[in-house]
């Protein structure tokens, strides 16, 4: 017995290797991961690629066009536009990554309890979802706001309720089928406990969709960030953060100083585009009936 | 079917009564009531006997519990009461604003439907072409899209496009006209919400046109037409598309109900008096009557939207039977 399995040949790949192959089946997700790296270096470390100060007003030079000196221009108080993207890229991508972890794993665990139990707890799981689903989510983040006041984590916990529901729909689902699977029968006649079997025989099981959901989670939650901010109910000035850039001075200044609206709302479309590039080649590398798609 | 609608119906009351008591306690954990909105306006302190007053006439003296039985009671036999701040019946300011809001989110679907099922139809049967890989990205890049940096991109060519064709900046109304008052005025107005709506509307239902369609072709049946030499056009519209729609619509009508969203941060872009900037000024002037009638208005479409979907999947698809 042990001759023949020292005979088959390991097949295993190096972290490497298996970027190499995602990279060439996969080139448009390979470009989206490559813009998510860069915003999230260029959140990790604004402090030393930023040029100026976010925050530093410059009135001897308000509303001036890219040059050498601003390469992306300045605001209406003299900021430099790409400083405050560079910043911004950090408060978009700590609500972004925040909610849609908190959100997707709490979704998660709701989904897959949903699933195991079944019955009754499902029946009203299922019906407090339904009620979060249908509320409207800018009403649910005007409220927040009015209750505790605007502020990122406010903020994280406007965009994070929503997510939920959505995540608890797509796992229970996945999580239905393995209900029925028997080593599931077995870990039950085990004697295991409900929150063993959950989490170490279930849970593992609706990783790969729950992993695709949350890239997509990510991108989402940027996009909910950069709506609420321009509403004036997200982010606070001076906090540099994409939608607040694009509140009040952009339109006021669309005609004379368009790339106050152009570049903060580029930095919003390209990185979530990145991200939502990325997850698309993730679920298609994951699923093997997406591959020929 | 009948049972099924009837059964549907019923499951959806705990879902209206649970949003209606989450938006009752959410309006109330608010630090501050509608009365100190209106005394407290012009700034300085307001006295406890005035604002006894305004409490007792709004109604707002009573328990809680009373409050919550009194509204769920109205919204029971359609008794949505007056508002709080202008004094005025809901109905009547939600029935004021609602055409330009619903107008919008008409053509949105429109222009959404328009150009997304033909995409994405052309995307799955030229699969992994250059086309397909244009409708992709296209679609990919509508979804990343802030819609109401869309808004602005829109108004700024706008203000150029007629800056230099005219000579001076033009820009639409924004006070509404029906579209039999002036349909030129009227087009004005909402044609560009629509489309700036409508554009992530459409990737959305792209996409989803897209994969279902490459489902549905790799079916048997499709094969089996294919083999006894059906006209191809006659196997995409009459055996593919109408298989591929079920999650389609689906898509369609869940997105036709998540408008409202889109509704709020777009009319404050192009500075239109519609049902979502109704929906902000509600909640901030602590309006709890109008409020919470624009958030169950919300919910009741939501799951009207879910039935109607689900008794379309049954007429699309007629191995789906409803027990």
């Amino acid at each position: 017995m042990t001759a023949v399995t020292d005979d088959l040949p390991v097949r295993r790949r190096s972290w490497l290797a298996a970027s190499l192959r995602f990279a060439r089946r996969q080139p448009l997700g390979t470009f989206g991961l490559v813009i998510v790296v860069i915003a999230a270096i260029a959140g990790l470390s604004a402090e030393w690629i930023a040029p100026y100060s976010p925050t530093a007003n410059d009135f001897a030079a308000m509303t001036e066009p890219p040059s050498a000196a601003h390469w992306l221009g300045t605001d209406q108080f003299g900021r430099d536009l790409l400083s405050r993207i560079v910043y911004g890229a950090r408060t978009a991508l700590i609500i972004g990554f925040v909610s849609a972890f908190v959100g997707g794993f709490l979704g998660l665990v709701l989904g897959v309890a949903s699933a195991y139990f079944g019955g009754w707890i499902d029946d009203v799981l299922q019906r407090v979802m339904d009620i979060l689903m249908a509320f409207p989510l800018i009403i649910m983040a005007l409220a927040v706001v009015a209750i505790f006041g605007t502020g990122v984590q406010n903020v994280i916990a406007a965009i994070t309720v929503p997510l939920v529901p959505r995540c608890a729909r797509v796992v229970r689902s996945s999580a239905l089928s393995i209900r029925e699977v028997p080593y599931i029968d077995a870990a039950r006649t085990s004697g295991f406990s409900h929150a063993r079997i959950i989490l170490r025989h279930m849970v593992p099981n609706v990783v790969a969709p729950f992993l695709i959901m949350l890239t997509a989670f990510v991108g989402q939650a940027i996009l909910a960030e950069a709506s609420l901010s321009y509403l004036g109910l997200g982010v606070q000035e001076p906090t540099p953060a994409w939608g607040l850039m694009l509140q009040g001075g952009a339109e006021e200044y669309a005609s004379t100083a368009p790339w106050i609206a152009i570049f903060p709302g580029l930095a919003i479309a390209l990185t979530v585009f990145g991200f939502s590039l990325f997850g698309d080649a993730l679920r298609d590398a994951i699923d093997p009936k997406m591959r020929e798609r | 079917m009948h049972r099924y609608i009837l059964n549907r119906l019923l499951l959806s009351i705990p879902t209206l009564i649970g949003a209606a008591a989450l938006v009752f306690l959410l309006m109330r954990l608010i630090p501050g009531d509608i009365c100190m909105v209106r005394l407290g306006g012009s700034g300085g302190t307001v006295s406890a006997s005035a604002l006894a007053a305004c409490h007792a006439q709004i109604g707002l003296e009573r328990s809680l519990p009373l409050q919550f039985l009194d509204f769920i009671g109205g919204f029971a036999i359609g008794d949505f009461g007056t508002s709080m701040w202008s004094g005025k019946p809901v109905v009547q300011e939600i029935a004021s604003r609602l055409p330009v809001s619903l107008e919008i989110a008409l053509l949105a679907t429109i222009v959404a439907v328009a150009i997304a099922i033909p995409l994405g139809t052309i995307s799955a049967l030229k699969q992994n072409s250059w086309l397909d890989h244009v409708v992709r990205t296209v679609a990919i890049a509508g979804i990343a899209t802030p819609s109401f940096w869309l808004g602005i991109l829109s108004i700024l060519i706008v203000l150029d496009v007629s800056h230099y064709l005219l000579g001076s900046p033009w820009m639409p109304s924004i006070d509404y006209v029906p579209l039999w008052d002036d349909p030129w005025g009227n087009l004005s107005i909402v044609i560009l919400p629509a489309i700036t709506i409508g554009y992530r509307y459409s990737a959305v239902t792209m996409r989803m046109t897209r994969s279902a369609m490459l489902e549905v072709l790799r079916e048997d049946y499709i094969r089996t037409a294919r083999a006894k030499g059906l006209v191809e056009q006659l196997i995409i519209n009459r055996h593919a598309l109408k298989n591929a729609m079920l999650p389609v619509v689906t898509l369609i009508g869940m997105e036709f109900a998540f408008l409202i969203g889109g509704l709020v941060v777009t009319e404050q872009v192009f500075n239109l008096n519609g049902i979502g900037r109704l929906f902000v000024l509600a909640v901030q002037n602590q309006d709890y009557t109008l409020t919470q009638a624009l958030v169950m208005l919300t919910v009741a479409v939501f799951v009207v939207t879910n039935l109607v979907v689900d008794v379309l999947y049954a007429w699309l698809d007629p191995r789906i039977r409803f027990g």
